[in-house]
C-alpha cells in the first residue's frame, strides 16, 4: 500500500475526515492561546491599574458603539518614532480589564492608547462636535449627538456585575453605587467625589461636556478618553523588573 | 384542499417541530421587546417575532400545498436535486455583493470627503465600515459559499440534500443574520471586535443555523452514491466546521441582561487580542480561502473541462493549509503588548504558509495546462483564472507583510487595506464571480449565459478598478509608514500626524474610483443575471453535468 493510497481513509469515511480536520485545526490554537493564560510573564506587575469608573466604563462603550477602533489603535509599540509621537510604549497591564481589548489595526487617525490629558475637556468637546474646527485639515466623523443624548446608565450596575463576575475586581459596594458615581464623576462639586477616588483611585471628576444640565454621552466618553493610558506612573515604572 | 384527503399525509417530524420551535421563538420575541433595555435592541425582538410568524406560516402553508409523499430521491433512477435554496443563495449573494460593493464605495468616499458622513450617527464611517466588512464577507461571500457549497455536495456525491426544511432554513435563517447583524450596526449595536462584530444573540442564531448548515453538508456526503469524497468537499467541510469552531471561541460573552443587546467578552487584554485574531486571521483563512478553494477545484475544472492538475498535491494542500492557517493569527500583534514568543511564533507559521498556498494556486493555474486556449476565448474562465492568479499574489504578499521587519512600516497603515483588497476583489471576489457565471445557466437550466460580450466587460471594468485600487493603497501605505517614522536632520519626528493624513487625499479618490469600477462591473453582472435568468435560451435538455475527474495522471 502506497503512502498516497493510505489517504483513502479520510476520503471514505467522512467521520474521520472531520476528526483528522479538527484535530489538525486545534493544534496551532491551544500551542499558542494556552499559555497566555498560565504563564506569569505574560502581564506585567505594574502599580496603578484600576477597573474603569461607571462612567469611563459607559465612555468606553460608547467608544465601541461608535466604531472608533475602526481608525484608532490604542497599541503604543516600543519603536523610536512611536514612542516619541504618542508616549511609552503601551503594556499588557495597561489592557487587562479590556472587554473587548480595543487595540485596533489602523490608524487613519492617531493611536489613542496615551491620549489621557493631553487635550483640555473643551478641546476634546469641541473636537468630536466638529472635528474640523480644531483640526482642519481632519477627516474624522463629528459626532454632534454625543452632547445631546443623555447618556443611558439605568443598567450600569448589571455591567459592572458581569464583569465582576468574570474576575474584574468591582467589590458589592462598587456595583452598588455605580448609578450614583456616574453622576458623581460628571459633577466636580459633587459631595461624593472624594468617596468615589477612594474607590477608584486617580478618578478625575468633573463636568467633562461642560453642559450642568445633563449627564450626557459626551461627558462619558470624554471621562474614557481622558483617562486613557494615565493609571501607570511611567517615572516610577521599572522596565527591567518585567523583562519578559 | 384536495391532498387532505390522502390518508398517508402528515406532519413530517421536522414540519412540526420546526413550527413549534419558531412559533414559541416568536413569543419569547415579543416578550423581549417589551421588556428590552434599548428601543434598538425591541427593533430586532420585533424582527425576530416577524421573522419567525412567518416562518411558522410558510412551513404549515407548505404543508397543505404540498403532495402527500415528500420529493424522491432520485427520478428516473438519476438524483433528484434540490436546487431551490441554491437558486436563493445565488440571487441573493448578487444583491449582497452590490450593496457590500456600494457601502464599500461610499466608506471610501468619506475618508477622501468627511462631509459624506452627513453628521448622522447611522452614517458615520465608524458604524459603515463594519457594515461593509460584513456585507461583503459574510452576505456576499457566505452566500456564494452556502449556494455553491449546497451545489457542489450534491452534485458530486450524486444525491439529493439532506433534509426537507433544513436547507431552507440554513439559507433563509443566514440570510436573517446578515440582516440582524447589519442593521444592529447601523444602530449602534456592536462587539467591537473586528469581523465579529454582531452581539450575542446574533451569534446565537448563527450558531443554530450553522449547525444546521454542519448537519446537511455531512448528512448529504454521507448519502453519497461515489466511494471518494471529492477534494472540494473536504476544503467545505474544513471551512464549515473551523468556522464553528472559531466562531464559539471568539464569542464567547456573557449578555448584560436577556433584555439587553450588550455582553462582555469573557476574554480580555491581550489573551482576547490574541483570541480575536486567531478568530480575525482564519476567518480569511477558512471563509474566504478554503471555502473558495472548494469552488476553484470544482467550477475550474468544469468549466475548463479538464480534470484537476494533481491529487497529490490537492491532498498535501489541503492539510497542509488547514494545519498551518491557524498559528498564523499573532502576526496581527506585531510589536504590541502580545508576548515576543507568541508572535515570532505568528510569523514563521505564516512565511510557512506561503508554500501551501502557493501549492494550491499551482494546481488551480494547472489544470488548465491542455486547455489554455480557452482563456482567449471563454471570460467565465478568464474570471476564475485571473482569480487564483491574484491569490497566488496576495499569498505572497501576506508573508511578506508578516515579517516583522515589514510589519513594522505596513502595520497600521493602508498598505494592509490594499493587501486585504488584493485577495478580496481580486480572489474571493472574482472566484465568486466565475462560480456565480457557472451556477446561473445550470440551475436555471440555459444553454449558455445572456451575454458573454457583458462578461468581458465585467472582466475588464473591474480589473482596472482592482488596479486602481491596491497600487493607490500600496503608495499610501508606505508614504505614510515613512512619514511616521521620518526625522528631520536635527533628530526630531518630521511630520505632525495631520500632514500625513493630509498627504492621503489623492491615494483615497484614487481608490475611490477604483471601487467605482467595481462596483460598475457588478452591476452589469447583476443585468446579465437577470436577463439570463428572464430570457436566457433553453438548455436542450438538462444539463449532464458529470463529476470532474479527481485523479490526475500520478
Amino acid at each position: 500500500m502506497s503512502f498516497w493510497s493510505r489517504h483513502k481513509i479520510f476520503e471514505t469515511n467522512s467521520i474521520i475526515l472531520v476528526l483528522g480536520v479538527l484535530i489538525v485545526i486545534s493544534i496551532g490554537g491551544l500551542v499558542e492561546i494556552v499559555p497566555l493564560f498560565y504563564l506569569k510573564s505574560t502581564i506585567e506587575k505594574v502599580e496603578g491599574i484600576r477597573p474603569y469608573t461607571p462612567l469611563e466604563l459607559a465612555g468606553r462603550n460608547i467608544y465601541v458603539r461608535e466604531g472608533c477602533y475602526n481608525c484608532h489603535s490604542q497599541m503604543v509599540r516600543p519603536l523610536r518614532d512611536e514612542v516619541e509621537r504618542y508616549g511609552h510604549y503601551s503594556l499588557a497591564a495597561e489592557s487587562m480589564y479590556d472587554r473587548p481589548f480595543q487595540w485596533g489595526s489602523k490608524r487613519t487617525g492617531p493611536d489613542l492608547a496615551r491620549l489621557g490629558n493631553k487635550y483640555s475637556d473643551d478641546w476634546h468637546r469641541d473636537h468630536l462636535k466638529d472635528p474640523r474646527a480644531v483640526v482642519p485639515g481632519s477627516i474624522m466623523p463629528s459626532y454632534p449627538w454625543l452632547e445631546q443624548n443623555e447618556l443611558d446608565a439605568k443598567a450600569i450596575a448589571q455591567d459592572l456585575k458581569v464583569q465582576a463576575t468574570l474576575g474584574v475586581p468591582y467589590s458589592e459596594e462598587m456595583v452598588k453605587k455605580a448609578e450614583n458615581d456616574i453622576r458623581t464623576q460628571a459633577n466636580a462639586d459633587d459631595p461624593n467625589t472624594a468617596d468615589l477616588a477612594q474607590r477608584y483611585p486617580n478618578a478625575q471628576s468633573r463636568n467633562f461636556d461642560g453642559n450642568p444640565q445633563k449627564v450626557t454621552e459626551a461627558d462619558a466618553l470624554i471621562a474614557y478618553l481622558q483617562m486613557l493610558g494615565t493609571q501607570v506612573d511611567f517615572k516610577l515604572y521599572d522596565n527591567k523588573a518585567n523583562v519578559r | 384542499m384536495a391532498q387532505a384527503v390522502a390518508p398517508s399525509k402528515g406532519m413530517t417530524f421536522g414540519e412540526a417541530g420546526s413550527a413549534l420551535a419558531f412559533a414559541g421563538l416568536a413569543l419569547l420575541s415579543i416578550i423581549i421587546a417589551a421588556k428590552a433595555y434599548t428601543p434598538e435592541y425591541a427593533f430586532h425582538a420585533y424582527l425576530f417575532a416577524a421573522a419567525s410568524v412567518a416562518a411558522t406560516f410558510a412551513i404549515v402553508n407548505r404543508y397543505y400545498d404540498r403532495p402527500a409523499q415528500l420529493p424522491p430521491q432520485t427520478v428516473g433512477g438519476k438524483p433528484n436535486y434540490n436546487m431551490g435554496p441554491v437558486k436563493f443563495a445565488t440571487i441573493a449573494s448578487v444583491i449582497w455583493g452590490i450593496a457590500g460593493f456600494t457601502i464599500g464605495l461610499l466608506i471610501a468616499l468619506q475618508l477622501a470627503f468627511p462631509a459624506l458622513n452627513f453628521d448622522t450617527s447611522w452614517l458615520s464611517f465608524g458604524r459603515m465600515r463594519p457594515l461593509h466588512t460584513s456585507a461583503v464577507i459574510f452576505a456576499f461571500g457566505g452566500n456564494v459559499l452556502i449556494a455553491s457549497s449546497f451545489y457542489v455536495v450534491q452534485r458530486t456525491c450524486r444525491a439529493r440534500m439532506v433534509g426537507d426544511i433544513a436547507p431552507w432554513f440554513v439559507v433563509l435563517g443566514y440570510n436573517f443574520f446578515i440582516v440582524i447583524a447589519g442593521t444592529g450596526y447601523l444602530l449602534g449595536i456592536t462587539q467591537g471586535k473586528e469581523y465579529a462584530e454582531p452581539e450575542w444573540y446574533a451569534d446565537l442564531w448563527l450558531t443554530i443555523v450553522w449547525v444546521a448548515y454542519l448537519l446537511v453538508f455531512l448528512g448529504t456526503v454521507m448519502r453519497r452514491k461515489e466511494p471518494h469524497i471529492y477534494v472540494a468537499n473536504w476544503f467545505y467541510l474544513a471551512f464549515i466546521l473551523t468556522i464553528a469552531v472559531l466562531h464559539l471561541g471568539n464569542n464567547a460573552t456573557i449578555p448584560v441582561s436577556l433584555f439587553s443587546p450588550k455582553s462582555y467578552i469573557v476574554w480580555s487584554g491581550v489573551q482576547d487580542a490574541l483570541v480575536q485574531w486567531w478568530y480575525g486571521h482564519n476567518a480569511v483563512g477558512f471563509f474566504l480561502t478554503a471555502g473558495f478553494l472548494a469552488i476553484m477545484y470544482y467550477f475550474i475544472p468544469k468549466r475548463a473541462e479538464r480534470p484537476v492538475y494533481s491529487y497529490r498535491l490537492s491532498i498535501i494542500h489541503f492539510w497542509s493549509l488547514i494545519f498551518m492557517y491557524i498559528w498564523a493569527g499573532p502576526h496581527h500583534l506585531h510589536y504590541t503588548a502580545l508576548p515576543d514568543w507568541a508572535q515570532t511564533l505568528g510569523m514563521v507559521f505564516s512565511i510557512m504558509l506561503w508554500m501551501p498556498s502557493w501549492g494550491g494556486m499551482i494546481n488551480g493555474l494547472m489544470t488548465l495546462s491542455g486547455a489554455w486556449d480557452k482563456l482567449r476565448t471563454d471570460p467565465v474562465l478568464r474570471l476564475m483564472v485571473v482569480s487564483v492568479a491574484f491569490y497566488g499574489m496576495s499569498t505572497f504578499e501576506g508573508p511578506l507583510m508578516s515579517v516583522k521587519a515589514v510589519n513594522s512600516l505596513s502595520h497600521y497603515t493602508d498598505w494592509t487595506i490594499g493587501h486585504v483588497h488584493s485577495g478580496a476583489l481580486g480572489w474571493v471576489a472574482y472566484v465568486s464571480f466565475g462560480a456565480i457565471y457557472c451556477l446561473v445557466p445550470w440551475l436555471w437550466n440555459k444553454k449558455e449565459l445572456y451575454s458573454m460580450k457583458a462578461v468581458s466587460w465585467h472582466f475588464w471594468i473591474s480589473t482596472l478598478g482592482i488596479v486602481l485600487y491596491i497600487s493607490s493603497m500600496w503608495v499610501a501605505g508606505i508614504l505614510q509608514g515613512l512619514m511616521w517614522r521620518a526625522y528631520t536632520a536635527l533628530g526630531f519626528l518630521e511630520y505632525s500626524f495631520i500632514e500625513t493624513v493630509e498627504a492621503m487625499h489623492p491615494f483615497y479618490v484614487i481608490r475611490a474610483l477604483g471601487g467605482a469600477l467595481f462596483v460598475a462591473g457588478s452591476l452589469i453582472m447583476a443585468w446579465n443575471v437577470w436577463k439570463t435568468i428572464s430570457s436566457g435560451q433553453e438548455a436542450e435538455e438538462v444539463s449532464q453535468a458529470t463529476q470532474p475527474a479527481l485523479i490526475a495522471a500520478e
